[in-house]
């Protein structure tokens, strides 16, 4: 077990009170497993692959706990997570193209990097020229600025400088969302070999596209209202999920084959409930389709079959 | 009904504006009544300057833009009122698309004082209610808000129901559901698929290409400006030949095919011999003049099918190889 998140819970502070972003996250994430987190805007995902490397001011840790490979992270601990961070958690963040120093060129930032850390940049640099070959970039960009690179290029040699120090977790938060049909498959199939080298041991995906999850991730979680809503195999995620909301999510995207003429899709009804005061009981309750007596208490997040989690009274049966 | 002939737009860039660049080359297609079609093309590669051209928000280096027939490339002054009583666009950004300090509804108000000045107030409401209804909102949920009181959905849907209280033929989207969320996409999606029904005609321009082929009869694929592959959208994407469109339709993520199986299916690219592989192949090219160097053509390979030819050979070709 690589990760184990318990009863996580960060909050995100606001004159009007506590927005309760993330409340209550139990989860763990195995060795070299790609998990995919998806869900729509607001519902927690970026405030969990945040909270995992660094709390920025307005959020507020208030329960649960973090472990890796046997470590507690001090998550509430800005300075205390130093130790831990691009070490053991790294992060590649949702806006690489703005992620590099535009004063410095690549090399030189990345050297400037790794000091910081305390490494020396002399040692890695056959492996940073190594990884630059692995991921199809020329070595000369380390010459560079990064205006000089392409979007991709520059989603690309971030990941490389996110991962140089084998990272035990990495946090992908919404990595391919700016970028092209095609270069998009290339940054996702990046991905997916950082991996399989052993770069990073365990990965967490955060898109809204959960098509490209289906391409790359292991397992996929999706949450709703800052809970945990469901947690499955990629493939019964997609083919045969338990949850309403996964359910209504996955049938809602289009993709290519699927005509308006032939096959009608539906969104789903209602918009998410505001997490300032969030509703009791199952917070999907009010856009549900089955929803029914039991739901206003708040459904567990249970196991029904190994590796499958799912937080709905009607799926786990228990009064069906 | 809206038809683009030969549309093309270039800047000048550089010092003194010495330097041309092309945005848009030599793009022809229809819109016809109550039909989707969709421009898809990467980022740069013109297809809102297209939907811009329409619109007319900026002018046309060469070619002509018709409307039923009337050449609007060139209007000016109330003929450009007219015209926009006919074509109207949304675009992606729903909360940039309003004036925050104004309640969301006055867009309506606008409509009215310019068009419709002398329409009575209660007939008028009557109008914005029924028109509203059509796209699916409750008037009451709606008018009298704030734009930050109203989700981007229903934004968006607002601008829809401004364009319909005209007598709107053509609707230009400009990647109109990007920036909404997977559950409330798919309903404005539908909703202009219900349109459509009424006679519109829709120009929806997207970089997604399971959008465009979940709502369009028509699809035209853009590359660096150019048109690479037009037609049927069935015929596009159930027989992509062009390499460009094959690349796009291979790295689209899809639900329940993986990435590689797609590849497998749509199988190794047509063998290179070098050249333009459809000029060769037209016995018709270089007898009759069918094709010119400065007037690159598109080939129909099958009924309502247009690739424009490539070169195989040379990685940075541009899309119509000269």
């Amino acid at each position: 077990m690589s990760l184990q998140v318990t009863d996580l819970r960060v909050y995100y502070r606001t004159l009007a009170g506590d927005v309760k972003a993330l409340d209550g996250a139990t989860f763990a994430i195995a060795d070299k497993e790609i998990m995919g987190l998806a869900g729509e805007s607001g519902c927690g995902k970026s405030t969990l692959g945040n909270s995992l490397i660094r709390l920025d001011g307005r959020m507020k840790y208030v329960a649960g706990s973090v472990n890796l490979d046997g470590n507690e992270l001090p998550i509430w601990d800005k300075t205390g997570m130093n130790q831990f961070r691009f070490r053991d958690v790294s992060v590649i963040p949702q806006y690489a193209m703005s992620a590099m120093n535009p004063t410095r060129k690549i090399g030189t930032m990345t050297a400037e990097l790794l000091e910081s850390r305390g490494d020396s940049f002399k040692e890695i640099k056959p492996e940073l020229l190594r990884r630059i070959d692995l991921v199809g970039l020329e070595r000369d960009v380390l010459n560079r600025y990064p205006m000089e690179l392409s979007g991709g290029m520059k989603q690309r040699m971030v990941m490389v400088i996110s991962t140089l120090l084998d990272p035990s977790l990495l946090i992908a938060d919404e990595i391919t969302s700016a970028l092209d049909v095609s270069t998009q498959r290339a940054v996702a199939e990046t991905l997916v070999s950082f991996r399989d080298y052993g770069f990073v041991k365990s990965m967490i995906v955060i898109t809204h596209d959960v098509s490209i999850l289906y391409q790359i991730a292991d397992t996929i979680m999706i949450m709703y209202a800052g809970k945990l809503a469901e947690k499955a195999p990629t493939a019964t995620i997609i083919n045969k999920p338990l949850h309403p909301y996964t359910r209504m999510l996955v049938s809602s995207l289009p993709e290519v084959g699927v005509r308006y003429k032939d096959k009608k899709l539906s969104g789903i009804p209602g918009s998410p409930p505001s997490l300032l005061k969030p509703p009791t009981g199952c917070r999907f309750r009010a856009r549900c389709p089955l929803a029914f007596d039991k739901c206003t208490d708040e459904p567990p997040f249970v196991q029904v079959d190994t590796d499958h989690w799912v937080a709905c009274w009607k799926a786990t049966g228990t009064d069906a | 009904m809206l038809s683009l002939n030969k549309v093309s737009k270039v800047y000048k860039v550089g010092t003194f504006g010495g330097k041309e660049l092309t945005a848009v080359r030599d793009v022809s297609f229809d819109v016809n009544t109550g039909e989707v079609v969709s421009l898809i093309g990467e980022s740069g590669s013109g297809k809102t300057t297209i939907g811009k051209m329409v619109l007319k928000l900026i002018d046309i280096s060469r070619g002509s833009i018709t409307l039923d027939g009337a050449d609007v490339s060139d209007i000016r002054g109330s003929d450009v009122k007219s015209y926009y009583g006919h074509v109207q666009g949304v675009f992606q950004d729903p909360f940039s698309s309003y004036n925050p300090i104004f309640k969301a509804d006055r867009v309506f108000s606008l409509i009215r004082s310019e068009y419709f000045a002398h329409v009575a107030a209660s007939e008028w409401s009557d109008k914005v209610d029924a028109v509203l209804r059509s796209v699916t909102l409750d008037p009451g949920q709606v008018l009298n808000k704030f734009p930050h009181q109203l989700s981007g959905g229903q934004l968006q849907r607002l601008l829809v129901a401004r364009a319909l209280l005209l007598d709107l033929k053509i609707l230009v989207a400009d990647e109109i559901i990007s920036m909404l969320d997977a559950s409330t996409r798919i309903d404005v999606l539908n909703l202009l698929a219900e349109l459509k029904g009424r006679g519109l005609g829709i120009l929806f321009i997207t970089h997604d290409l399971s959008l465009g082929n979940y709502i369009s009869e028509k699809t035209v694929i853009l590359r660096r400006g150019s048109v690479v592959e037009m037609g049927a959208t069935d015929k596009v994407f159930g027989n992509p030949t062009h390499p460009y469109t094959r690349m796009l339709v291979s790295s689209v993520p899809q639900l329940h095919k993986k990435w590689a199986d797609i590849e497998a299916e749509l199988g190794a690219p047509i063998a290179g011999r070098g050249g333009c592989l459809f000029h060769e192949a037209f016995p018709l090219v270089g007898q009759s003049g069918l094709y010119l160097p400065d007037d690159p053509t598109m080939v129909e390979i099958e009924d309502d099918h247009f690739v424009g030819c490539f070169d195989l050979e040379s990685e940075k070709a541009p899309a119509l190889v000269a």
